[in-house]
Parts: structure tokens; sequence; C-alpha cells
């Protein structure tokens, strides 16, 4: 798993990345109500609006860690939303995405140096 | 005991300290929906026989009527009406207590204004009945004008804005409009990092990109951001004074002058105008557009969220883009111009059906003859008065992001006092709740972390903002006594206890249905 | 001064524990070229006495509706408010009380919203409504912004039946927001040009039942040509009592129905304050303007009222959120919920049929009347009529008999080309003697 300085994860198997938000994150948003996912087929390019989660106060954006085309939307977050406070870095996943460099998530952080980084915030 | 055998308490025996929680708490009702009580196939209304004896139903609508009345229940008035006096009884409200919701101005509602808007002749006239038949219709919004534009020190007046947003909305398309007419075709509003949240939700409905200015250490507009910002793009400069920390933004001249070297405008949001009416003229601080919120500044009932009323000041730079409708004085006789034609021929448009929230004219009005230019000029000065009393006396309890110097009509403090006891600003504040008070605004402007914003208001006599900051000291003092439970789980003496938001956003449920 | 508790000792005690000499230091940010000296130029205090004496000179310069035969609808509407819904609105705890951000102590409030939604989405037959808007023009703004932003599509045809100003207010919001508006020709039976209007740029139509001219469409056909293309259905309706006898928006395919709530609870107010109806399907819930009001229950398990998916909104959304909206209007919306309390979906219809009935008998003298045609085929409770004169010119004849004989076409259109058509309306409190002199002074007028 591999991590970016904005908070998301991501996960490679072959060319397909799976993503979705940290505990970090998770915790420092709040109960999550609501998560406004692509649509599948749609582009997306490293550091554009991948994604956008609400909270009962707040609406945060998420980034696109990698680039590449949706090609799927994790369909458990439209009832339960939750899922993304009780399992962030699992179950909460909130797409998938074909890459269109599969060596791209090599450039994220591994998880040591996230934390790390976590520890400077 | 006197000489009817009843005994009396002594003064001292009396307590006039009023009851922790909400007031009147033996008569709280759990009080179902309407649609909870019955009443499927009941009307509480006698109808009018017909006019005629001759058959008038609906065949000649065959196929475009609806095959059953609605599904809604009719209750009789005596069920009506004690449904809806049970609901009040669970509502807060300023004839309570002091309310002190920072820039929401929460004064004291006269009912003398009630009285008036409801005068047949103000309340029973159609707008589009032949203007001849509404001629004092047409000089009270003249005269209202007449009393804004004074107290704005600006030529002119866009009345019709149903609320201060949209009367925002009605400033920056009076904006853009004068660019257009230039050729000029600006894309960019700049916005302090303070603004209410209507500022830049109107600037991008008003199709504009936003961008923020920074904030000074000491809470004001920071000069040399906005300088490095005022490029030819930037069609308009939106500033809140005073801002939305309460203080009187003193480079505002500076600020204009700046604003108008870039070619662009000044728009001023008045929601902050209480502090400063009658005591300084908008217009003479450069600006060329501000909404003023007749359901702040000029009294009018904030009804449990509205209606308001957002009028318009405008430049002379501006006054041509005004709305329609314009009234305008012929003849002695008023008229109403309706279409952007003749005169008004470079009028932005329309904003609204008709021509504007008449029946909070009549009370904004009759505030305002109540209190006169003496009396509107006392106003500001108790406002800000009110507002330094209770800034000194919770300074030595609470910090304040910006301590030094006077507040203006509200006194802004933050969260760094609550730092490692455990309670947050939305705790506080809901312990507030318990201690009889409605909270004051919370965590804005975001600015501020933690924000506490508190706006006393000119209606509120020393006795209330006594007891207001009696109660603030107390809590406080809990706080740091450690009493962290009173504040996690508060309110305990209100109606409900804390709602749970989460679910309510996560299950939206928006509508009773039967189930 | 009455309004101000304050005394001279008070102020004096209380810039002693400020710390400061005089009031004026406390405005010393203020810089000194724009600091006023004394009061502006404005008259002093008065006492109610001299305000009460002033306002009402004003107010006995107006014909009220109720003063004699009054037949304007067009967008606003004489209906008859029971006594009871004035004295409840101006119950303390709902007339000065604040928007329920505070849920704790604001249940009246919310649960009096939560009761006019269901209302609204019973009428309207669409199950999200919101807690109102502005009035029923902003709505109908509102709406099309909404489509835009739905479908992703620039383009919205408004048809030539909606009010003309509803129309240009929605004009003024979309053209700076970058939506092209186009506006079919004014017709009575305008509805039959929108379908050919409709392409695959267009984000939405909308059409009004009853229109400005009264006549009543069922739009069910162009519900289903609008979602053949990709758009949505925007339906308009200005007379709110209609909804108890015509079909709902929502039963016709509307995707969004937008209404003007004024004729139930509200009184005239020559234009405001009025109380916008929003309703829309449930799919579209999260692009909705406006506040909305939900059930969740407290920490001790007892259902409860808050303001929900607030997320959409200015406060927090700030330059992305649905609207710009902030206060809306709440006490008028109130007022609606509990009229529309005491009438229930039973007496609502009884009123509308009512309505409807008066509308026919005033129809029936008025074709009655040499050189009067009646235009509109169907109507609910207002038509049409063509007259052989320029309307406004008859309206301005009948008011000098003290006879309030309509809105003239030409007044909200003077460049349809329409000036000798007249807009009359006829309501509950419509007698049989307003009738039959308004046929007389007609006939008279006519004669001339």
């Amino acid at each position: 798993m591999r991590f970016s300085k904005d908070h998301e994860w991501v996960e490679v198997a072959g060319d397909v990345a799976t993503v979705g938000i940290t505990a970090y994150a998770a915790e420092q948003l709040g109960d999550v109500v609501f998560v406004e996912l692509p649509a599948e087929g749609a582009t997306v390019k490293a550091g554009e609006n991948l994604a956008v989660v609400e909270s009962v106060k707040a609406a945060s954006d998420v980034y696109a860690p990698v680039s590449g085309e949706v090609t799927a939307s994790n369909p458990a977050l439209t009832d339960n939303p939750e899922t993304v406070n009780d399992s962030p870095e699992a179950a909460g996943w909130f797409v998938r995405i074909k890459l269109a460099d599969p060596a791209e998530a090599d450039g994220l952080m591994d998880r040591a140096a996230y934390e790390a980084f976590l520890a400077t915030l | 005991m006197n000489a009817a055998g009843v005994i009396r308490p002594t003064r001292a025996e009396v307590s006039t300290a009023p009851r922790g929680g909400h007031p009147g708490g033996a008569l709280m009702q759990d009080e179902p929906l309407i649609f909870e009580l019955g009443g499927w196939d009941r009307t509480g209304i006698d109808f009018p026989g017909e006019p005629t004896g001759a058959d008038m139903g609906a065949s000649d609508l065959a196929g475009l009527t609806r095959a059953a009345p609605p599904v809604l229940p009719g209750l009789s008035e005596p069920e009506t009406v004690r449904h809806y006096v049970r609901l009040s009884q669970k509502n807060h409200a300023i004839d309570l207590a002091l309310y002190p919701l920072g820039s929401c101005t929460m004064k004291h509602n006269p009912r003398l204004n009630e009285k008036l808007a409801r005068l047949p002749g103000f309340l029973d006239i159609h707008p589009l009945q032949p203007v001849s038949t509404v001629q004092g219709a047409l000089a009270l919004m003249d005269t209202l004008a007449h009393w804004l534009k004074t107290l704005a020190g600006m030529p002119a007046i866009a009345l019709s804005p149903k609320a201060g947003a949209h009367g925002e909305l009605c400033g920056l398309l009076a904006i853009r409009a004068a660019h257009e007419a230039r050729g000029d075709g600006r894309k960019t509003v700049l916005v302090p990092t303070s603004a209410h949240g209507t500022n830049p939700a109107t600037a991008a409905l008003a199709g504009y990109a936003v961008v923020e200015i920074a904030q000074t250490a000491d809470g004001h507009v920071d000069l040399t951001d906005l300088a490095g910002k005022l490029h030819p793009d930037v069609a308009a400069v939106m500033v809140t004074n005073p801002n939305t920390c309460g203080l009187f933004e003193r480079d505002v001249i500076e600020i204009a002058r700046l604003t108008h070297a870039a070619g662009a405008y000044f728009y001023c949001d008045g929601a902050n105008f209480n502090a400063i009416v009658g005591r300084v003229r908008p217009g003479d601080l450069g600006i060329d557009a501000m909404h003023i919120n007749l359901h702040k500044t000029f009294s009018t009932p904030h009804g449990g969220g509205g209606p308001g009323a957002g009028p318009v000041v405008l430049s002379a730079a501006l006054a041509a883009f005004a709305p329609v409708p314009w009234i305008v004085h012929v003849g002695g006789r008023f008229d109403l111009i309706e279409q952007a034609t003749g005169a008004a021929e470079a009028a932005l448009g329309r904003m609204c059906a008709f021509h504007g929230q008449m029946g909070m004219y009549v009370r904004a009005l009759a505030y305002m003859m109540s209190h006169g230019a003496d009396g509107l000029r006392q106003v500001a000065e108790d406002a800000v008065l009110n507002a330094n009393y209770v800034k000194a006396r919770l300074a030595g309890s609470m910090t304040q992001p910006f301590p030094i110097g006077p507040c203006m009509h509200e006194a802004l403090f933050d969260d760094r006092w609550l730092e490692g006891t455990g309670v947050t600003t939305l705790d506080f504040a809901k312990a507030m709740i318990d201690a009889g008070f409605h909270p004051m605004t919370m965590y804005f402007p975001l600015v501020v972390h933690g924000a506490m914003l508190i706006e006393p208001t000119e209606t509120e006599p020393r006795r209330e903002l006594d007891r207001f900051c009696d109660a603030l000291l107390e809590l406080a003092a809990a706080v740091r006594a450690g009493d962290v439970e009173r504040f996690k789980g508060a309110p305990f003496s209100a109606p409900l206890r804390r709602l749970d938001e989460t679910l309510a956003a996560r299950r939206p449920r928006l509508r009773w249905t039967a189930e | 001064m009455r309004y101000l508790p304050l005394s001279d000792t008070d102020r004096a005690e209380m810039l002693a524990v400020i710390g400061a000499s005089d009031i004026d230091t406390l405005f010393a940010d203020v810089p000194a070229a724009a600091r006023l000296a004394a009061p502006v130029d404005l008259p002093a205090h008065a006492g109610e006495m001299a305000v009460e004496r002033a306002l009402g000179v004003l107010a006995a310069r107006n014909r009220p509706a109720g003063a004699g035969p009054f037949f304007c609808g067009a967008g606003a509407y004489r209906h008859h408010v029971p006594a009871s819904v004035d004295h409840l609105i101006q119950r303390s705890e709902f007339l000065t009380s604040y928007t329920p951000y505070q849920p704790e102590i604001a249940q009246g409030t919310l649960q009096s919203l939560f009761e006019f939604q269901t209302q609204v989405a019973v009428l309207t037959g669409l199950p999200t409504a919101n807690a109102s808007m502005y009035d029923g023009s902003t709505a109908c703004a509102e709406a099309v912004m909404m489509a835009a932003r739905v479908t992703r599509r620039r383009k919205a045809v408004l048809s030539g039946g909606l009010h003309p100003h509803y129309a240009e207010a929605t004009r003024t919001f979309a053209h700076s927001a970058g939506v092209d508006v186009r506006r079919l020709a004014a017709a009575i039976d305008a509805e039959d040009a929108v379908v050919p209007a409709i392409d695959g740029q267009t984000a939405c139509v909308v059409v009004q039942t009853p229109n400005v001219f009264g006549a009543v469409t069922d739009v069910t056909a162009i519900a289903a040509a609008a979602h053949a293309a990709g758009a949505l259905l925007i339906v308009v309706t200005t007379e709110a009592i209609s909804f108890g006898l015509l079909k709902s928006p929502g039963e016709m395919g509307a995707d969004i129905a937008v209404a003007e709530g004024q004729s139930i609870g509200n009184g005239l107010n020559f234009g405001g304050p009025y109380v916008g109806l929003f309703a829309c399907r449930e799919a579209l819930t999260r692009q909705a303007p406006g506040r909305l009001c939900g059930e969740t229950v407290d920490a001790e398990g007892r259902r409860g009222f808050v303001l929900t998916l607030s997320t959409r909104e200015q406060h927090i959304r700030r330059d992305k959120a649905t609207s710009n909206i902030c206060t809306n209007s709440g006490l008028c919306a109130l007022a609606f919920t509990i009229h529309m309390t005491l009438l229930g979906g039973t007496g609502l219809a009884e009123l509308a049929r009512i309505n409807h009935a008066r509308a026919r008998a005033l129809r029936a003298a008025l074709a009655a009347v040499s050189g009067v045609e009646v235009v509109t085929p169907r109507f609910f409770n207002e038509f049409t009529i063509r007259v052989p004169r320029p309307a406004a010119d008859v309206v301005e004849a009948l008011a000098r008999r003290d006879i309030i004989a309509g809105v003239p076409v030409s007044r909200l259109d003077p460049g349809a080309g329409m000036d000798d058509l007249l807009l009359v309306c006829a309501t509950e409190m419509t007698t049989r003697e307003d009738i039959d002199d308004f046929a007389e002074a007609l006939a008279v007028e006519l004669a001339v």
C-alpha cells in the first residue's frame, strides 16, 4: 500500500489501483455522512478532484493520487457511508482505477514514510 | 401571615433567578406530528355556499383533475391552536432572553411594526392593481428608500431583494452590468478569508471565480495582499465592515481607493450595519454597493428563518443598473417602471416577481420613524457599548484572538482557553442552553479556531447583560474545575437532549410517510 | 426612547467597567473623515401615536382588495385566511426566534417545518420538499440552475405561458451563471410549442400550469419528451389552491415542482413577503437548494428534527454551494402550514372546487357582455378575456368606478402585442354581487 501527502492510499494489483482515504483522514473528518464518487468510465488525472467526502459540518475534496480510468466505485458507500469510518483502508475503498502508468504509484510514500510524515503534522 | 391568613414570602425569600434550562419546563408536551392526530377526512374550515344554484362542478376539466383529494389531515381550530401553541413552547426566542448570535443582530421586534403591517391598506393590496390605487404604498417605499439612502449616504437604492443573500447577488449583478456596459469582461471577485459563506456563494452564482484575501494578525484585511491581488481581471472586492471579527476596517478608505484604481467596484456586506448606523455612512467610505438586512439592523422579525429583506444602496456609478421596478415621482404622483425601458433601460433585469417585501418595508419604516435620526445613532452607540461591556466582563476568563482595542457591536472569543479541558466550543455552547441562553454563533468566522461570536444588541438591558455574563463566567469556572460531563452531555434540561445530526444526514427522512 | 433600555447611568457605569472615557473612544477605528458629528438629516424620534398617524395616512391612500369588487390574480391571489393563523404566527416563540441551528431549543420551528415539507411533498406529488424559498419566481430560477447542474447542460426552455416576472427573474439568475434561457412566444396555448423546442442540449423545460393566461394543461406528454432528450421538466404553479383540484406536477412526470405558496396562509401584501415552494424527485435531493429539515433521534432515543444535508449550503460549501440562499421565508411557511392543517386535503379540494365554480360564474357573466370574448378554454380560477379596447384603459376606467377589474396582459408583457387581453380571477371571496357589478360596469364602459 502506498500513500499520498493528501492522505489517500493506493493498493495496486497489476494495472488496477484501488484508492481510498487513510485512517488519519477519516479520523480528522469525523462521522462520514456521504461520499460523492465519480461515474464509471470517468478519466482522472493525479492531483485533480476525484471525490468529495462529507461529514455533517464539512465537505472535503479528495484528490486522485494516480491517473487513469475509473472502472468501479464502491457500491457499499451509497447506503453505508459509515464504512469509511469503520474500515477506511479496506472495506471503505472509494474507486478502482485502471492505471495509465502501472508504475505511477511507486512514486508515493510507503507506510513507514507516511507515518513519519504524519508525525510532522 | 396577613389578615386573610395567606402566608406571603418575604422579599428575601422570593427568588428571581430563573430556573435553569428551558423556561416553562413543566409545560413541555411531547407533541406528535399533525399526521399522527387523525383527521384524514376532515377539515377545520366552514365553506361558503355557491353563488348560484346551478351545478358548477369541474366536468369541464375532465382529464386534468386529480383522482382524489390530497391525502393530508385537517384539524379543528381548537386542535390546531393547541398543536401549534405546544410546539411554540419548545422554541427559544428573543422575547425570552438575550440571543447572543454574532452578525445576526437579534434585537427586540417592536409590536407597533406588527400592528401597522396588518393595516388593510398595506396587507390587502395586490401588486398589480392599478398604480393609481396604491399611491400610499409607493409613497411608503419611496420614504423608506429616502431614509436608507440618507443613512447610507448613497444616491440610489434597489429595494426589491428578498433577503441579504439576494441583495448580495443584486449588488454583484449591478457590478457585472456596469463592467459589461464598458465592454470589460472581468472574471474574479476578491473576498476575505473571514467572509460569511454567502459572499463566495453569491460570487460564484454571479459567474465569478473567487480569490481569497488574507487577514492580518490583528484581524483586518491585509492591504498588501489585497494590492497584490488587484489585477485588471478583478471585477469587485467584497468586504464586510465592521468585519466578521467584530472590528471596523480602519483602512477601508484605502481599500476603496485601491479597488477603484484597479477599475473594480467595492461591495460591502451590510450585515453589521448596526454597529455604525447613524455614526458612519458607507457612502463616505467609498462603497459602491451595500445590502442592508432589514431583519437585522431594522428590527423586522427573524420568524424562525425569514422572511427577510435585503435592499441594496448603490453609488452613482451603479445607479443606472439597479433592477426594476423603479419607483418614480412624476407630476405629483408615484409610478412604477416595471420593464427595463426608458429611464430604466440599463437596469440589470428583475430580481424577483413584483416589487419586493412590502410587509417588511412597513415594519422597517415604523422602526426608523420611531427611533428617528437621533435614536438610530443611539442604537449604534448602545450596541457597541453593550458588546464592549460583555467583552470586558468575559476577558479575564475566555481568550480572544484580537484582544487589543475595542470591538464594535460584537465580541469574538476563541477556544484556546478550552485547550486541555476536554470541552469544545460546541460543548460549551450546548451547556449555555441549560443556563437559559441560546448559544452564541459558533465556529464562525472560519479564520478563528473554535470561534465564539457574541452580539448582545442595544435592546438588552444592563441586568440581562450581567445575567448573561454571570452565567458564562460560572460555566467557564465549571470548565476549569473539570466538570466535563456537564458539557459533554449538555443540554440536559431542554425539550430534547443533543440530537444526532449524523444519523439525519446518513439516512435522510425529510417528510412523514405512513409506514 | 422606548426600545432602548439603557439609562445614562447605565452607560456611564458600563464605560467605567470597560475603561473608556466616552463612547467615541470605542469608535476610534473609524477614519476621522468618515465620522459623523451629529445625527443625519432625518426626523427625530417619534412616539407610537405619531408613527401610527403617519403610516395610517399612507395606508389610507391605498384601495384594499376587500373594499369592493376585485378580480386581480396573475401570481398573487386574494383568499380568506382563518383568524387563528395570524394569531399563532404572532406568538413570541415563532415570531422572534431565529433559524433553528440549535435544534434542542428550536423543535417548535423544526417540527412545523417537517410538517410543511410533508404537506408540500403531498401537494406537489414529489417526495423531497425544502423548507421554503423567497417566493415562486426565485424558486423557479433556482430550479433552472439546479437542472443545469444535474444535466451538465446549459440551455433552458421557458414556455410562453410562464408568468413574465418569473421568466425575467430566471433570466437574471441564469445570465451570469452561464445558462442560456430561451423564452418561447407568449400565447394562451403556449404549451403546444414546448416539445418542438427540446433538443439534446436542453437542461430543462419550464412549464406553468395553470399558465399566466389561466389555461390548464396536462404536461405528461411534455415530461416524456423532455426525459427522452435527457432534460428535466420543471412545473410551475402560481396558484397553490389549484393543488386541491388539478393533477399534481409529480403525477404528470415533473422532476422539479416550484410554486408560489402565498394563497395558503399569507395575505396579498403588495407582492411580499411570499413563500416559495420547491420539491423534487428523491434522486435529485443532494442537488436541491435551500434548507432541509430531517428526522432523527436525541441522546435518549426520542424523536426530534434537525436541519440536515447542510453541506449543500453556503455556510459550508461556500463557492461550491447549490445556492447562496440563507434566510428563506420561515414565518410565511409556518402560516402556510397552519392554514393547510386547518384545511386538510378534503378542505383544500372543496376550496378549489368553490374557486373553480366562482370563476365559471364569472365567465358566464362576462361572456354575456357585448364585445367581450373569453379566450381561455379550460381554466381553474383565472382566465383571459379579449376586449375591444386596450385592456389597460378598461381597467383604469373601472377603477374610477371602484372596481378592480383584473390585470391587463400589457402590464406584465408590453411587447407581446396582447394589449387587448385582460386577466381576471375569482376566488371563494368573490360574491355574486361583485360579479354582477363587474359585468354591468364593463357593459357600460364598452358601450361608450
